[in-house]
């Protein structure tokens, strides 16, 4: 019963979706308020019966229903239930359900959130945001419905793969897809502008946060990926270019773009057309790496099982929304309208440069990922692009991006002294330099690739001090503590992701430069060592899991001849799985500076294993730059501009339209004098 | 007196062998000749595995995987160069099993491409920034960052 | 101005259409660089008769199918009745090449299910699979006169493969 509640309530959230489209389009396009109204509460309705339908098959899950299909293909009555709840999106068709349910979320938000935003465009976001909706439920209804049922129902399920047997599965998925997804909302954003025929300050104003939201989950997500691949596979890898990891990488870069061009948008009126092409782009990235994980045209560790059929629908669906919005965006993009003037040297130049080069960087991750089935298709062989290739080529091309990072934020809008901020940073670039011949050094085996990454990393944080430092130079140091509160929100947020980055470079340097591998032979009682780190077998064992069996080997970590870790790997067969293929869960100790890191490799002969040793500088740095960016992403998003409004739209209820703000003139002549100057 | 020194004794032994409890019996590496091993390593890094298609030879445990390495380290070896390895996996496994895209014919585009997409953005770029430049300076003044300098 | 703005339009046209045409295309599939290039030449126990070592040079002058089976693989078992047919119609020559397989395994495994081959060469160590780039079990070669490899196929035979492929190329290569 339950699952056939869930698929009628998908059913009725694509009738309120088709409500949802229609009617506020058409409302926008006639300019009909009460047309226009209906797109909220049709927003509300959809998103409820999604929920509804979500519910259902969590509730098929964890009540072990195996009389429907994909509960027994993703589940069992052995699997801990908190993973049972999150199979529900360990498959295809519960994952695109999730998609769904965050995609209805999104715009329930927006609908909610958006008292300020003129009447009319509201109701053609919402409505945009509709069709993707119903996009998505047609696929499902028709393709990948996750309440198919199985006769006669299956006594136990096919368990999911151990391998998703983590918290990451937990985490992970709902991070990314609030990523991708709230990519939808800039989308739908622009595309309400190009219906609209018009772009201003406004517009600006409220895409950004949104954009940024999206960015920062993106961002978590990513790096969570990263790091469940880490301690996952055994291996310490944190980063594959698997055609999955590239397709959320792609987004990410062309986000962060928009983020830097909606600055220059929103303060200058410039780049208007250049950042509502950025905002289509970033979704339909979106949108094509959900068409590559689920289509079979490339090969994937993350690939879902794939079905042709499927893999037409959606190549349909992108075309049609893709198409037609770069269609929309080709007919009317003139009529946006261009902006203001900048010099060479100005924060306007120098953003446009950080555009270009994680643009093309996005590009060549493209590329590269698609390379291979373009040369099939052309049946001109058939080739690998891997490692090595996007290796060699995308740090190349973000390395410049890194080093406008210290010198944009310093620059000031529309013209800047080129002069002057040679003078600001040339201390600045002397101390990374210095730092970036230094650190290798130290740290022991100085290669010209460490030194150029620790240069990008210093330069950084010594621009983020020159540029904190010059605001607090300015007041007399009585005064600082003044200065730094009447800072906003976006300034912090700037700093602290741009520091972040830093970070990630750090870490990423470091552990590629440094860590230390060490595949041994151990008996209970033998040692080995590492980068001055003593690694000792103490016993192994067997131990039964709720749902596997487990070798398990208990190691302790001496330093300086004291005990600092005891490290317990293990290495697991998982009784239900199709495949008895061990599994090894490695084991970690986590530190500031560097990881322990060992796993265990197959039993051999007279009561020996083969034991793998890592020890990892600074990996922690990668995750941790990831997050700071996060965090940076979300002060920005605090930003006192955007709660001051909403509490000055407070009580202002539509359906009377608010004026809409002065637009930016086309002629590019005086620009109105702005309330709040951000940073 | 002498049960005392035997304490004694027994007391130092008992430190000595404490102190070196980290220090038991050295566990032999895995390979049988860890430079060589890394050198194999090194060139299976860039190597696909065939079977299990989306790890590299050095990292997957098939059978297959197991037995190139083999191959590999048989060859460095027996004195072969990395580029006599490469050619003996590209002459049985084509390209495919190649994770850097050798520079040839089907993949100059590959290789070039993103660099002149580069450039051409550049030479956009300023021609974007030209355009904007001579089209007159705006307001400055209500547009003044709170960043000194 | 105006004109620029099609462009991306046009890349992402592209773009779909590369997209539709790899719908149709399996990326697993990996095509040999052996074909229409001599065949590695081996010198291999029989499985019958260990003792004797066979040649592949002895095969020259004739047309013939080497199909690469063990006695572990689970889809060589799918094959085994297309096999049987086809040595049957006694077209051409059907050798076997055991691959990393535990030779009274193989015997038994023959025993049991019937031999298709003529013979079997023994590739314990799956050096000559290597050799001919055998990554997975079974796959099938077609090899003509002149010791040249025309054909492969990665997985097990079909009837139909046989019939609407495999036979007609032997009979354009006039055996």
């Amino acid at each position: 019963m339950i699952p056939e509640i869930g698929h009628f309530a998908l059913t009725l959230a694509l009738l309120l979706a088709c409500v949802q489209v229609v009617l506020p389009l058409w409302g926008a396009a006639r300019d009909r308020t009460a047309w226009m109204a209906l797109g909220r509460p049709a927003a509300a309705g959809q998103a409820l019966f999604v929920l509804v339908a979500f519910a259902c098959l969590m509730w098929s899950f964890y009540a072990n229903d195996f009389s429907v299909r994909y509960v027994v293909q993703h589940s069992n009555t052995a699997l801990p239930w908190a993973y049972r709840l999150a199979a529900v999106w360990g498959g295809h068709e519960g994952s695109i359900l999730l998609w769904l349910l965050i995609l209805s979320g999104w715009t329930l938000a927006v609908a909610l959130f958006s008292r300020h935003l003129e009447f009319g465009m509201l109701a053609r976001i919402l409505g945009i945001m509709g069709l993707i909706s119903i996009g998505f439920l047609l696929f499902i209804l028709f393709t990948s419905n996750p309440f198919d049922r199985l006769f006669p129902a299956a006594l136990n399920g096919d368990d999911l793969n151990p391998q998703l047997q983590d918290p990451g599965l937990i985490l992970h998925p709902p991070l990314l897809y609030m990523g991708y997804v709230g990519m939808a909302v800039p989308f739908g954003f622009a595309m309400a502008a190009l219906l609209a025929g018009k772009l201003d300050a406004a517009w600006a104003r409220w895409t950004r946060p949104w954009a940024t939201v999206s960015w920062c989950f993106l961002t978590l997500g990513i790096a969570l990926g990263s790091a469940w691949a880490y301690y996952e596979l055994g291996w310490g890898g944190w980063w594959f270019w698997d055609p999955v990891e590239n397709a959320s990488l792609m987004p990410w870069l062309v986000g962060a773009a928009l983020l830097h061009s909606l600055a220059v948008t929103e303060k200058r009126g410039t780049f208007k057309m250049w950042t509502v092409l950025l905002a289509i782009i970033a979704f339909s990235l979106s949108l094509l790496g959900t068409f590559l994980v689920r289509s079979g045209v490339l090969t994937s560790v993350h690939a879902f099982a794939t079905d042709p059929k499927r893999g037409v629908f959606i190549l349909l669906f992108l075309g049609i929304v893709v198409g037609g919005s770069l269609l929309l965006f080709a007919l009317r993009a003139a009529q946006v309208g261009l902006g203001g003037r900048f010099a060479t040297v100005s924060r306007e130049s120098m953003l446009l440069g950080n555009n270009v080069l994680l643009m093309v960087a996005a590009s060549a991750v493209l590329l590269g990922t698609l390379y291979p089935l373009l040369i099939d298709a052309l049946g001109m062989g058939k080739l690998s692009v891997g490692p090595p290739y996007f290796n060699a080529v995308f740090v190349p091309l973000m390395a410049p991006a890194l080093f406008l990072m210290g010198i944009g934020p310093i620059a000031r809008w529309q013209r800047a002294d080129a002069g002057g901020l040679a003078r600001r940073l040339r201390w600045a670039l002397a101390v990374s330099l210095a730092a970036a011949l230094a650190t290798p050094w130290l740290a022991g085996g100085w290669s010209a690739w460490t030194s150029f990454g620790y240069f990008l990393a210093f330069w950084i944080f010594a621009s983020v001090a020159v540029n904190l430092g010059g605001r607090l130079a300015a007041r007399p140091w009585r005064e600082w503590w003044r200065v730094l509160r009447v800072q906003p929100g976006s300034y912090y947020g700037m700093l602290v992701a741009h520091v972040g980055m830093g970070v990630l470079v750090v870490g990423v340097t470091t552990v590629g430069s440094y860590e230390i591998e060490r595949d041994v032979i151990m008996r209970p009682s033998e040692t080995a060592s590492a980068a001055g780190y003593v690694f000792r077998l103490d016993t192994i064992s067997q131990r039964p899991g709720s749902n596997y069996i487990a070798d398990r080997a208990v190691i302790s970590v001496f330093r300086n001849e004291q005990r600092i870790a005891i490290l317990t790997p293990e290495r697991r067969i998982y009784t239900a799985a199709q495949s008895a293929n061990p599994m090894t869960e490695a084991s970690i100790d986590t530190g500031l500076t560097r990881d322990l890191y060992v796993a265990l490799g197959d039993a051999l002969e007279g009561g020996a294993w083969i034991v793998r040793i890592y020890v990892k500088p600074f990996v922690s740095w990668i995750w941790g730059g990831g997050i700071l960016m996060a965090l940076g992403g979300g002060l920005a998003v605090l930003d006192r501009r955007y709660r001051r409004r909403v509490a000055q739209a407070d009580g202002c209820v539509a359906p009377v339209a608010a004026p809409p703000p002065p637009s930016y003139p086309d002629t590019g002549a005086a620009v109105p004098k702005r309330v709040e100057t951000t940073a | 007196m002498r049960r005392a020194w035997g304490i004694a004794a027994g007391l130092v032994l008992a430190c000595g062998l404490n102190l070196s409890l980290a220090a038991g019996r050295e566990a032999r590496p895995l390979a049988e000749d860890p430079a060589l091993e890394a050198r194999v390593m090194e060139i299976a890094e860039d190597l696909r595995c065939l079977v299990c298609q989306n790890e590299t030879l050095a990292a997957s445990h098939a059978g297959l995987a197991v037995d190139l390495r083999a191959q590999i380290r048989e060859r460095l070896a027996a004195g072969e160069d990395r580029a006599q390895i490469i050619d003996f996996m590209v002459a049985r496994y084509g390209d495919f099993i190649l994770y850097r895209p050798p520079f040839q014919p089907n993949t100059w585009v590959l290789w070039v491409g993103p660099f002149v997409l580069l450039a051409l953005a550049l030479a956009i770029m300023a021609r974007v920034i030209r355009q904007r430049r001579e089209q007159g300076t705006g307001d400055e003044a209500s547009f003044d960052e709170e960043a000194p300098s | 101005m105006k004109k620029q703005a099609w462009l991306p339009l046009l890349v992402f046209l592209v773009l779909v259409g590369f997209l539709a045409v790899g719908l149709r295309l399996d990326p697993r599939d990996l095509p040999s660089p052996l074909i229409d290039r001599p065949a590695p030449q081996f010198a291999l126990p029989s499985v019958d008769a260990m003792d004797q070592v066979r040649d592949s040079g002895d095969l020259r002058g004739q047309v013939w199918l080497l199909n690469v089976w063990a006695s572990w693989c689970v889809a060589c078992r799918q094959e085994h009745g297309a096999l049987m047919d086809f040595a049957a119609q006694e077209s051409v020559p059907l050798y076997g090449l055991n691959y990393k397989d535990r030779h009274g395994d193989a015997v038994r495994w023959l025993r049991e299910r019937g031999d298709p081959y003529v013979d079997s060469f023994f590739d314990g160590e799956g050096r000559v699979g290597i050799d001919f780039g055998v990554y997975g079990v079974p796959e099938t070669f077609l090899i003509d006169r002149e010791g040249r490899i025309r054909y492969k196929h990665a997985g097990p035979l079909t009837p139909e493969l046989l019939r609407d492929t495999i036979l007609p190329l032997i009979g354009a290569l006039g055996a």
